[in-house]
């Protein structure tokens, strides 16, 4: 267990390198300077070369970059808010993408699975087609669909809820954005769901339950529900990523001032150091919650730490 | 002792009545695999919907463009935000021309002018914009396939064939490449090149492949210790003729299933990277850019995002039950994943 424990720790460190390695390098590919402005001469180019550090070898700046990308000193920002430090920037928004990326991911696991249970229950009847339904559009329709649908509808026609984010109201402004984000993992969960509790209410072991007198809700919300947890977690991994790329779309479409619609606030105006530092936190996101996720299964299901674990040491 | 054996003649027997438990054999007429596969590819109603939306809409992308006298570049401010109308629609509650209770066509004297989907803020027929941007998307999926087959299925096949160190290698750095964020990869893509297909395509052949070849390599290991690969091997067949002549043919339904399924998420890759305004640029269209544009008038002009819209989820919602058919057809075995 250890062991299969410092390597997923070991390679998730290797990546997090790679990462800044490929990060830093295509800063330096990248076309254009910070300092785009023709009034500046030659010498006072050199100057701020040397104050932000431009001028130095390749090497000793990659090496510097690391240090200060793990410290969490991100730099500040060109052209954005103009010698702002990213990490206050930063502060300000992670929050809110967060917040919004929680309450998807939660509201989505827990509509999907008890979409999924009472479909896999009620095997055929009405309530499995509307999941088959709403399981084949979640994964069909992009989140900025759902996203522009809600904002028409129940924001500026019924104006049940505000079009754009506010932040005097940080709960009532973010429903909308939380039900379109949420749809990728509520359509995969509930689909997830009903395939793994049919399979698991037609095992043995459901039977020998059964007819042990087990009562049926016990029957159903202990013995079933575990068994069909284990492999949504797997899922896990892939939907955050999808939380991800959607919450770029999402903030930009309610206006939520969060890390999204700040990378492509970055991108289009080439404020490079905006866009590594988002790219990093991102990319930390990413590596840490799989981490979670695969230690998580390794230790509920001994038979996956066994086959990745040991096999290849 | 007069001790008898009892004696018994026929009238002491009758015969039983077995029709019940009697069986007769069925003889089924043997069929290939693939035949096998079509039959039940054809039972599955979503699956042939799918196919059948697909192709319409290839055809529209094909001949939409033609059908129109205006080009999806060519500019015409006089005929700008005017909302769809179809001749002979002119009183239906759909297509009539009327947007926002305004008909603009009428303000502005133009009776005898006929916009299928209307026009944008630009005055560019829709329409043609339209399919010109399903065809971005059709190419974006054949890309995808394309990318599945030639980089991911060989990559999973030689790593699973040759094992050991070679297919450790490829492994690990197949696990660091996916430690990456997607958005990550394709965002600093897109930083560095400039934004256009040539981008796109390259991004997806960073990172659109992986999962194919994972599924590629868990069927070479199992596939790999059989004994028509040893009677192969003891025959003198080489490591080329051996994975693709002889293990290739056997998992390429389960290739074709795990390419159908990398057809949305390509697709929606685009769409994603032209919403935020990193996707083809302009005057050229694609289904995620005329979004895009529409969402900046959406409250005034809601029918500028309708078409593009409605095009790109019929598109996805086909591609996911082909593949969803297709994986039932072609592995009836196979777990929804």
């Amino acid at each position: 267990m250890n062991k299969y424990v410092l390597r997923r720790l070991g390679l998730a460190a290797v990546t997090i390198l790679v990462i800044l390695l490929i990060l830093f390098l295509m800063l330096e590919l990248m076309p254009g300077s910070p300092f785009n402005d023709e009034k500046i001469t030659k010498a006072q180019r050199a100057v701020l070369d040397a104050k932000y550090g431009l001028d130095q070898p390749v090497l000793s700046r990659f090496i510097l970059y690391i240090k200060a990308m793990l410290s969490g000193d991100f730099g500040v920002s060109y052209v954005i808010q103009k010698n702002m430090p990213i990490s206050t920037m930063l502060e300000a928004r992670l929050p809110v993408t967060i917040q919004v990326g929680i309450q998807a991911i939660l509201l989505g696991t827990l509509i999907g699975l008890i979409l999924g249970i009472v479909a896999a229950l009620k095997h055929n009847s009405f309530v499995d087609s509307l999941t088959t339904f709403i399981s084949v559009i979640g994964v069909s329709f992009p989140s900025y669909v759902f996203a522009l649908a809600l904002s028409y509808y129940f924001a500026s026609k019924l104006g049940w809820f505000p079009i754009l984010y506010a932040s005097s109201q940080p709960f009532v402004s973010t429903i909308l954005p939380t039900i379109a984000l949420s749809m990728f993992t509520l359509a995969t969960v509930a689909r997830f769901a009903r395939s793994e509790m049919i399979e698991v209410l037609g095992s043995d072991y459901m039977l020998l339950s059964e007819s042990k007198g087990v009562k049926r809700p016990r029957l159903i919300l202990v013995h079933a529900l575990r068994n069909t947890l284990i492999p949504i977690i797997t899922v896990l991994a892939p939907l955050v990523v999808a939380l991800m790329t959607g919450s770029l779309v999402i903030e930009q479409i309610f206006s939520i001032p969060g890390i999204g619609s700040l990378l492509v606030m970055a991108i289009q105006v080439n404020d490079y150091n905006v866009i590594i530092a988002v790219a990093f936190i991102y990319s930390i996101l990413f590596i840490a919650l799989t981490l979670i996720v695969d230690v998580l299964y390794g230790v509920i299901d001994p038979r996956i730490r066994l086959a990745k674990g040991d096999k290849h040491g | 002792m007069g001790n008898k054996t009892p004696t018994f003649d026929r009238s002491d027997f009758e015969l039983a009545d077995n029709s019940e438990r009697v069986q007769i054999d069925h003889n089924y007429i043997s069929q290939s695999y693939w035949k096998d596969a079509f039959i039940r590819f054809k039972s599955n109603k979503g699956a042939v919907v799918g196919l059948i939306m697909i192709l319409i809409i290839s055809l529209f992308a094909i001949v939409g463009p033609m059908m129109s006298d205006h080009t999806y570049k060519s500019v015409n401010i006089r005929h700008k935000s005017l909302a769809p109308r179809i001749e002979g629609f002119e009183n239906s509650f759909i297509f009539n021309g009327v947007a926002n209770r305004i008909n603009s066509y009428e303000q502005k004297g133009l009776d005898d002018v006929y916009y299928i989907f209307g026009t944008d803020t630009l005055g560019r027929d829709l329409w043609t914009r339209t399919w010109m941007g399903t065809r971005i998307s059709l190419y974006i999926a054949t890309i995808a396939v394309a990318i599945d087959m030639l980089i991911g299925m060989i990559y999973g096949l030689v790593s699973g064939y040759y094992g050991h160190s070679i297919d450790n290698a490829m492994q690990r750095f197949i696990e660091i490449l996916s430690g990456i964020p997607n958005l990550v990869i394709v965002t600093l893509l897109i930083v560095i090149l400039k934004p256009g297909l040539v981008t796109i395509t390259i991004a997806l052949m960073i990172t659109g492949w992986i999962g194919m070849s994972r599924v590629a390599r868990a069927q070479m290991l199992k596939l790999k210790e059989q004994e028509f690969v040893l009677a192969s091997k003891t025959l003198g067949a080489g490591n080329f003729a051996i994975i693709f002549k002889d293990i290739l043919p056997n998992i390429f339904g389960q290739i074709i299933i795990m390419s159908m399924f990398s057809i949305p998420t390509a697709i929606f890759t685009e769409a994603f990277l032209a919403f935020i305004g990193l996707g083809i640029p302009q005057p050229m269209a694609s289904l995620g850019s005329l979004i895009s544009e529409g969402f900046k008038s959406m409250t005034i002009y809601p029918y500028m995002i309708a078409a593009p819209v409605v095009v790109l989820a019929l598109l996805m919602l086909s591609f996911n039950l082909l593949a969803d058919g297709l994986r039932d057809a072609l592995d009836p075995k196979m777990k929804e994943m």
